[in-house]
């Protein structure tokens, strides 16, 4: 965990105060929505269908016990009593009062956490891998860089008018699983051939209207050199960026206009500037943020404890066991990934029994410690590989073992038509009916590793155009229909997927996705040829037949 | 979001509300006849002809205090005079999710 110092206590009390006074002027009528409506972006709020939502950062998604208590708290007593985790390591409030809102601000600044900058155009959370400081074969934590950029970008006034949003996101591991290539900025801390550390930088990448895979502006920049090249970027960025058409304000527009090698050159002569300035990062800046992060004191422990031996005779928790545990950096622990996707719930959410509940259970088995992943799931990072059993038989009573974590109903999906004012189609309603379809654990691994993303509109909170299977959701006369894309991924290999044929109404999507799924089941090459390599291997035709075949094309 | 000035253009091809979401705590409202605001759409005003739409809009878009966002959505009149959604998305701002909430109410 991050310890904040006193000034950034000040900061986020000093918000506070500050919106609490803004919400005041609104509610009084001293401010016009137009006057407001950029403040309460700032601060996280935004208007969806029937209530404001208030998004909430959770930086590089790390939470304290205590901030998870929170947070349950803001559910239960502004909310109606859940939280939904976002794509992006936010977790999201459906049904807060605006004139409660600053209440709830106070009581989660009093905890460390905050909304700034988690909408509007500015630097948004810098987002990281959730098992970072804990993945075996990790360079470094990378969340020690994450927290030098969010100090970095938060409130910088260069950074707070940007043409549009602007998202980093750091990992340190060679499995990319914080989508570094679908960010503006994306950063993969690397060893060079003389065994420096530093940063792969890539820029330009992003999904919505116009999807991009970032690309690598610049192999290998020194740790020193961080701020001050990723300066340049935003600078070249806001100096080029469009401000007069919002659909081509992202960087990745500017970067696929110019060109990745003059973007490239142009940043290069901007950083040229600025290279040795106070951008420069002293030894001391990265060991003072450093040796703010608490790291357990991990003991000494047998990795196949006498527990582990005999809880591996429960068919139940071996499952779970083989799908949700993950190997940790330090013998005798493991990493504990928690599925927000049981059967015919909602991807992502959490009620506040269940936050509850998790607090208390790192506290006994994580050392007070939960991750957030991009993936819309949760993590422990710290179980003792003997403690997995009891930790099982605890989260199976909260809800929280579904033993599907990469499997076909590890949905990914965005709140859709059901809460989002920008929404054409529902998400969630196809997320639920999916996990009905594959709730069989047999047949979930039977198939495999295979990614479903979706998403209510082109926006594409929900990732879909990286899901091994996209489906996004579209209006045609009034009606839903879903427009189906394979063979995307988010991680090291990341592409973006191709659209197999029409949109499809809202009642047969659930039919043809187990159509693509049976037909991936007769093709691949073998048992372990994942479904994304099927579709690499064969293209898109084969999967196209299958589900059209017997459809009429609209 | 649809802002109230692009609606100006529309012209409505049917029997329409004006609806908004209250300032304080976002409810969906809808415009009644008495120039004040209702969570009920059975209290809405129906407007049946551009004209009607943009007054009725307009003088929506001036109470700024009571409502944000405020825009013309269609409806549906039944034989039996109560008044319908005229979309899915005004259905689901109507009648709430589509899905069971996570904790009852």
């Amino acid at each position: 965990m991050y310890a904040y110092d006193e000034l950034d206590r000040t900061l986020i009390n000093e918000r506070v105060s500050e919106f609490r006074d803004q919400v005041k002027r609104r509610l009084s009528g001293e401010l016009t929505e137009d006057e407001f409506k950029m403040l309460r972006l700032q601060n996280g709020v935004y208007l969806q269908l029937h209530a404001y939502m208030l998004r909430v950062a959770i930086p590089y998604g790390t939470l304290s016990s205590k901030q998870l208590r929170r947070l349950a708290h803001v559910a239960r007593r502004y909310d109606r009593g859940y939280g939904h985790f976002t794509t992006r390591q936010n977790i999201q409030f459906n049904w807060i009062k605006l004139a409660e809102l600053p209440d709830a601000l106070a009581d989660l600044a009093e905890v460390g956490i905050h909304a700034m900058q988690t909408s509007g155009n500015n630097t948004r959370n810098v987002t990281s891998d959730q098992w970072a400081g804990v993945a075996p074969g990790e360079i470094e934590d990378p969340r020690i860089w994450s927290e030098l950029l969010r100090q970095y970008t938060t409130l910088h006034p260069e950074f707070s008018f940007l043409p549009r949003k602007f998202k980093f996101a750091i990992t340190a591991s060679a499995h990319d699983r914080a989508a570094i290539k679908i960010h503006d900025i994306g950063l993969r801390l690397h060893r060079n051939a003389d065994g420096e550390t530093g940063f792969e930088v890539l820029v330009g990448g992003g999904l919505g209207r116009t999807p991009f895979i970032g690309k690598t502006i610049k192999p290998f920049v020194h740790g020193h050199d961080l701020l001050s090249y990723v300066e340049a970027i935003l600078r070249v960025y806001n100096q080029y960026g469009r401000r007069d058409n919002i659909y081509k304000a992202r960087i990745k527009i500017l970067v696929h206009e110019l060109g990745i090698e003059k973007f490239a050159k142009e940043v290069e002569e901007e950083w040229l500037q600025m290279r040795g300035s106070a951008l420069a990062i002293d030894d001391s800046v990265i060991e003072d943020i450093r040796s703010r992060f608490a790291y357990p004191a991990y003991e000494k422990l047998p990795h196949m404890p006498d527990e582990l031996k005999k809880a591996a005779h429960d068919p139940h928790f071996e499952a779970w066991r083989k799908n949700s545990v993950a190997l940790h950096k330090v013998s005798g622990y493991a990493i504990v990934t928690l599925s927000l996707k049981p059967v015919g719930g909602p991807p992502g959410d959490a009620t506040a029994n269940q936050m509850d509940g998790l607090a208390d259970l790192a506290d006994k088995y994580s050392f007070g410690e939960i991750r957030v992943g991009h993936e819309q799931n949760l993590a422990l990072p710290h179980v003792a590989r003997r403690d997995l059993p009891a930790l099982w038989r605890s989260l199976d009573k909260l809800g929280l073992a579904t033993p599907n974590v990469n499997l076909v109903s590890d949905i990914i999906a965005c709140p859709g038509l059901d809460y989002c004012s920008l929404a054409n189609a529902r998400s969630i309603p196809i997320a639920q009916e999916l996990t009905r379809r594959f709730a069989n654990h047999d047949t979930a691994n039977l198939i495999g590793r295979l990614h479903i993303n979706i998403s209510g509109c082109i926006n594409a909170c929900g990732h879909h155009h990286v899901g091994h299977i996209g489906i996004l959701g579209v209006e045609k006369n009034g009606e839903e229909f879903y427009q189906i894309t394979i063979g995307g991924r988010a991680d090291e290999n990341a592409a973006v997927g191709t659209l197999i044929g029409p949109a499809v109404p809202y009642g047969e999507v659930a039919d043809v996705v187990e159509d693509i799924v049976e037909a991936y089941l007769a093709l691949r090459a073998r048992p372990d040829e994942l479904f994304v390599d099927t579709v690499k291997r064969l293209g898109v035709e084969p999967f196209r037949e299958r589900v059209y075949a017997t459809r009429q094309e609209r | 979001m649809t802002s109230p000035l692009e609606q100006k253009k529309i012209k409505i091809t049917g029997p329409s509300v004006v609806t908004g979401n209250r300032t304080w705590d976002g409810v969906v409202i809808y415009r009644t006849s008495a120039r004040g605001w209702s969570a009920a759409l059975s209290d809405a005003a129906i407007v049946r002809t551009s004209d009607e739409a943009r007054s009725l809009l307009a003088e929506s878009v001036a109470d700024d205090v009571g409502a944000i966002g405020a825009y013309i959505a269609p409806v549906e009149i039944k034989d039996t005079g109560e008044i319908k959604p005229g979309n899915l998305r005004e259905h689901i701002r109507a009648a709430g999710v589509t899905i069971d909430l996570p904790v009852s109410a």
